[in-house]
């Protein structure tokens, strides 16, 4: 390993981004912070393949397709999550995910 | 060792740095502005990497949609200044545990693989490659998936709005239900006024 940045750094970068989205997964009992852990680790994936995209097939864009596409159901994701924790709220005035134990209000 | 590498290691250390306050802070907002500024250290590895046309979807999607989204989130869930409860020790002592052994695997595996390089000539990630092979029909196009996720985007719009709205019926019934309780309270002792308040909520109906 050098110290000229190249794909094992951002390899390594990827991959602890991955672990900190884990970590917060793990610990974490507040849905919004849930979400925020899952935006970082869907962020780690994208590193990964425009990384690879870069310095091992620049002969094609697919790392570029798929990086763009996961952006954008990472978005929709993001939408539909906030909407079901607002509506959660509502009805539970709380989003710890502890007292949110039953699947009807 | 030039500017680029400089840049790459401060842009590196700001993404892993905010992410782990992003995570671990107590304070929700503080943890979603940690994160804003992990998005954007991402975005500058892509500008750092040429891809600038991600690094500008990057920036416009998390940065200006998705953390916002977040943010007005937090403002409507959460009371201002609070902390969150802290986590029990165990949790956090094996989730650290867990998470540093499956980091210390990924991270050997991956510096014990020897990745092959391509030996064809290189594509620009123009705005115009990107665009002309995102709608091409060809074999190495992009029409299916791209009409897929418009039509997914079609069905988060719809389901956002019909999670997040109020049914008409409800809200109007709950006002009157508390309005009518409250009357009631407030006159029970009152022996002789019973009456005529059970009249008048009968008149309402």
């Amino acid at each position: 390993m050098t110290m000229e940045p190249g794909l094992y750094h951002l390899l390594f970068i990827s991959t602890a981004l991955f672990f900190i989205g884990i970590y917060g997964f793990l610990t974490r009992r507040n849905l919004i912070t849930m979400l925020m852990s899952i935006e970082l680790i869907l962020n780690s994936v994208n590193i990964n393949f425009i990384a690879f995209n870069k310095y091992l097939w620049a002969n094609r864009l697919d790392g570029v397709m798929f990086t763009v596409f996961v952006i954008a159901i990472a978005a929709a994701e993001a939408a539909v999550a906030i909407a079901i924790i607002i509506n959660l709220y509502r009805s539970h005035n709380s989003i710890d995910v502890e007292k949110a134990e039953e699947l009807k209000y | 060792m030039n500017g680029a590498t400089i840049i790459f290691y401060l842009l590196a250390a700001m993404t892993i740095g905010c992410g782990v306050i992003a995570v671990s802070t107590r304070q929700i907002f503080r943890a979603a502005i940690s994160l804003l500024f992990s998005l954007v250290g991402i975005a500058g590895i892509y500008f750092w990497m040429d891809y600038e046309f991600i690094a500008a979807v990057q920036i416009v999607v998390y940065v200006g949609g998705i953390v916002v989204l977040i943010i007005f989130s937090i403002f409507l869930t959460q009371q201002s200044g609070e902390k969150m409860p802290a986590q029990k020790m165990g949790r956090k002592l094996f989730s650290l545990l867990s998470v540093f052994c499956g980091f210390a695997l990924t991270i050997v595996q991956i510096f014990e693989h020897s990745f092959i390089k391509t030996t064809a000539p290189a594509v620009d990630p123009t705005v115009r490659n990107i665009g002309e092979e995102l709608i091409s029909l060809d074999k190495n196009g992009y029409a299916l998936p791209f009409e897929v996720v418009s039509i997914l985007l079609l069905a988060a719009l719809i389901g956002c709005i019909v999670i997040a709205m109020r049914t008409p019926a409800e809200a109007p019934k709950e006002e009157v239900e508390v309005k009518r309780k409250e009357e009631i309270k407030v006159i029970v002792p009152k022996e002789e006024k019973v009456l005529i308040v059970q009249e008048e909520t009968g008149g309402i109906q």
